[in-house]
């Protein structure tokens, strides 16, 4: 290859101009990957902060506004600036093009807007923090009508967040029809380019859905439209209604992505192809096209009506399907796979093991009469995080590891990652598994106090969040220094598109555009033998 | 590449328009009862179908760009019957 | 450097998209550009996609009108009935004839016939401002008889989806100024119209949500 004369990606300029000016995807994805990283880590602190809050019952370190301000701004930054955003928006710039052998996504200066969009949401929504929202994430009328914190401006900021989100998934899905190199048909696409797809779908048609939602609310707050309001006719549930109808999709916006690099770690580790590749790229898709039509499963006890609560109940079931289909195939891979227990390969198992338990724990919240006793409990609480931790933070941490080298052209200490592996692996159970009994015993979500018998399930529950803050600090800690010495092109001998060039990439991926003629999976076959 | 129809027919197609107006103005002076919205909605849809398929070219574009095209009105269509449907099937005690 | 140099960089880069790689990194021009052909029908992609988050996005607005028509018939054709149908049909027929001059400045700049893409685009910006004012007087008189957003559900539907119509019509009216501006310039020919092609679709989008609106809230009363 010729790209000794070409400087690689980070080394193609320097200052921030370089940065905040660029149109190159690697750069675009790196940039992202710092922002939503600053804003997980301050939403970490408040959840450590709120589980402080809760090792005795009543006042600990904080007042009860101080614990629905931070309840509040954990939630919202997690979802909204770090998990939605998160995983499609950094890897994806990052690998897409890489994937697929494109030189770039088709719109780079559209990608760039976007990235200021976020900038400008986030600040938006930082700003916002002068007079923190107490509404929780889901900004529920009618109290988000009369709360006298600033729901308009963090609204607002979420509205804008949103536009960006729409305009990288419509960069992402056009790129992906576009600009896939000569021979990268549909069926040799790898996974995780389909599990970005599936994830821009939904970005691209549910977003507005709430876009839409947020102003209706900031004119119900301006001019008092009515629309959510009981004394002027309007209808409160409408809002949940609008509001479910984005926000379920979203969560599968948050998982999608994540699976997406499951799909991509398991085969390199099990040195396999991977098994039922069309059955996973399809139940992205179906996920994508399901996930439109269970939103009402979050209203089962809102007062909407029994007919709605039964179909809605019916179809959740129904959207189980395509994410089993994933998980036992990521199993089937591993089968009689030689396994290689990488940093990157734990996290993967680990997301397998974890995400079952989430998506196990959702059936019984899918089922009406388990859910009138589950709902607004820790047990909700338990399983949204053992599915958007144990799920999509495992999988973006395995991504984090796996494309280490890629990114940055170094290697980093796999002892030191395992041992914070282990330590967060331990922690978030700690943490999150307690919380399951807690809930199904009656101790509801969002409570700043909590009845004395509760107390020891809370505290190991608050335990946990020491271990798995030790592990993530490690974590950091290893992959801020990394070994001397660069990284080899490609340390794991992948067989997919990102790994043929050095590492770090030159700032134009390709030098030619390549041609592809075998799937990507294709390990332990002749075919890898010769190369 | 694009170079469909002429400025004949795309007049045409603007008198077809202003013709469907006058049509919908004019069937909204009589009292269908319940059948009022359905009509104006038939009469809306076939001029939006109108401007897509010739003003906008859907008519020579592929089958990708229907599917992202129809796609979201079916959506929409999901939007609606479920919140219209769970709104009037409430039991009120 | 400093906030200011970042903030003029910012406002230029996005009033001058086009001049924007070469400035920041001479080197980058050429390698991020595609071949003609991809690049004119992905953008033609992506503006369907966009034009399907805006459908989506008044799909709220939409099931609003289908749920609380449905609650509250006698409050819907009262409310209706109050307003201008004749300034509704004025404007329809203003925002059609729009779209078809619109359609024609596509046709033109396809087969190079500058002088009348100009004319046409002329014509476009002229019919949205009718259309504005036309909306800016109906609005004075509703907020005269003491009017407003929330005075009941229907009034509150009617200035919800006209103001994000209206919205949408000066986003409109931005960007066929800016295309226009571009002609003047000479930037674009029979070889490079996407901008005006895709310009054109958002600018059908907007008459078609109106070609909706009119009916379901000047009409069925």
């Amino acid at each position: 290859m010729s790209q000794e004369q070409e400087k690689n990606y980070l080394e193609n300029g320097e200052g921030f101009a370089s940065w905040f000016f660029t149109v190159d995807h690697k750069r675009i994805g790196i940039m992202y990957l710092w922002a939503i990283g600053v804003f997980f880590i301050i939403a970490a602190i408040a959840s450590f902060l709120v589980r402080f809050e809760h090792l005795t019952p009543g006042q600990t370190i904080m007042t009860a506004h101080t614990y629905n301000v931070l309840f509040t701004l954990h939630g919202s930054m997690m979802v909204f600036l770090f998990i939605v955003p998160g995983v499609a928006a950094s890897f994806g710039n990052f690998l897409i093009p890489l994937m697929i052998g494109a030189k770039d996504v088709i719109f780079p200066k559209l990608n760039l807007y976007s990235f200021w969009l976020y900038l400008l949401g986030a600040a938006v929504f930082m700003i916002a923090l002068a007079a923190p929202a107490d509404t929780g994430w889901t900004f529920y009328t009618p109290y988000s009508i009369e709360s006298g914190a600033n729901v308009i401006l963090i609204t607002f900021g979420i509205f804008i967040l949103g536009f960006s989100s729409i305009l990288t998934g419509i960069n992402f899905i056009v790129t992906m029809h576009k600009l896939r190199a000569p021979g990268m048909t549909w069926d040799r696409l790898p996974l995780f380019c389909w599990a970005a797809y599936a994830t821009s779908l939904l970005q691209v048609l549910a977003t507005p859905v709430v876009g839409i939602t947020l102003l209706l609310l900031i004119g119900e707050r301006f001019f008092g439209l009515g629309f959510f309001d009981p004394a002027r006719g309007g209808d409160p549930v409408l809002f949940q209604h609008f509001f479910w109808f984005y926000s379920h999709p979203a969560v599968y916006i948050m998982i999608l992505p994540a699976m997406g690099i499951i799909s991509e770690v398991i085969p390199v580790f099990s040195r396999k192809p991977i098994f039922g590749y069309k059955a996973i790229a399809y139940a992205s898709l179906a996920i994508a096209l399901i996930s439109f039509l269970v939103w009402g499963h979050h209203m089962f006890v809102s007062g909407q009506s029994k007919l709605i609560n039964v179909i809605f109940s019916v179809i959740t079931y129904a959207v189980a399907v395509p994410t089993a289909i994933k998980v036992f195939n990521w199993l089937w891979t591993l089968y009689k796979g030689s396994i290689e227990l990488s940093t990157a390969m734990l996290y993967s198992l680990a997301f397998i093991f974890l995400f079952t338990i989430g998506g196990l724990t959702g059936l019984f919240l899918g089922a009406l009469a388990a859910d009138v006793h589950l709902h607004d409990t820790y047990f909700v609480v338990a399983h949204m995080h053992y599915v958007m931790i144990g799920g999509t933070v495992f999988g973006f941490f395995a991504a984090l590891h796996f494309w280490y080298p890629k990114m940055w052209g170094r290697m980093f200490d796999e002892f030191k990652a395992k041992i914070a592996f282990v330590l967060i692996f331990i922690g978030f159970n700690v943490i999150f598994f307690p919380q399951f009994i807690l809930g199904t015993l009656g101790m509801p979500r969002r409570y700043f106090n909590y009845a004395p018998e509760f107390q020891s399930l809370h505290q190991l529950s608050t335990y946990g969040t020491w271990i798995g803050a030790a592990g993530f600090i490690l974590m950091l800690w290893t992959l801020m220094r990394p070994l001397p010495g660069k990284a080899p092109g490609n340390p794991y001998r992948s067989l997919s598109l990102e790994w043929s060039m050095d590492s770090p990439p030159g700032t134009f991926n390709f030098d030619e555009i390549p041609t592809i003629t075998e799937p990507v999976y294709n390990y332990g076959t002749k075919i890898e033998e010769e190369s | 590449m694009d170079n469909h129809g002429s400025y004949k027919s795309l007049i045409n197609i603007w008198i077809l328009l202003m013709f469907l107006t006058v049509v919908t103005v004019g069937a909204a002076q009589f009292d269908f009862g319940a059948w009022n919205v359905p009509i104006a909605l038939i009469i809306a849809s076939v001029k939006a179908g109108v401007v897509a398929l010739h003003f906008m070219h859907l008519k020579h574009e592929d089958g990708l760009t229907w599917v992202f095209a129809s796609y979201p009105l079916f959506l929409l269509f999901l939007l609606i019957a479920f919140t219209v449907t769970d709104m009037f099937s409430r039991v009120v005690n | 450097m400093g906030f200011f140099d970042v903030t003029s960089k910012v406002l230029k880069s996005i009033a001058y998209p086009s001049e924007m790689v070469p400035s920041i990194d001479t080197e980058d021009d050429g390698h991020h550009h595609f071949d003609h052909e991809t690049e004119h029908s992905g953008a033609k992609l992506g503006m369907w996609l966009f034009l399907a988050t805006e459908l989506l996005l008044f799909g709220g607005l939409f099931a609003a009108y289908a749920i609380y028509r449905a609650k509250y018939p006698d409050m819907f054709q009262h409310g209706s009935q109050s307003l201008n149908v004749v300034l509704g049909t004025v404007n329809t027929v203003i925002l059609i004839f729009s779209s078809l001059t619109v359609a024609i400045a596509v046709k033109a700049i396809q087969e190079n016939r500058i002088k009348l893409v100009k004319i046409m685009l002329w014509i476009t910006i002229i019919c949205a401002a009718i259309f504005a004012v036309n909306k800016y007087f109906e609005y004075s008189y509703k907020f005269n008889l003491g009017i407003f957003p929330g005075t009941d559900i229907f009034y509150s539907i009617y200035f919800a989806a006209t103001g994000v119509h209206m919205l949408h019509v000066f986003i409109g009216m931005a960007v066929l100024g800016v295309l226009l501006r571009k002609v003047y310039k000479g930037k674009y020919s029979k070889d490079n119209y996407t901008a005006i092609e895709i310009g054109g679709l958002y600018w059908h989008l907007v008459d078609l949500i109106w070609i909706y609106l009119f009916p379901l809230l000047y009409l069925v009363g």
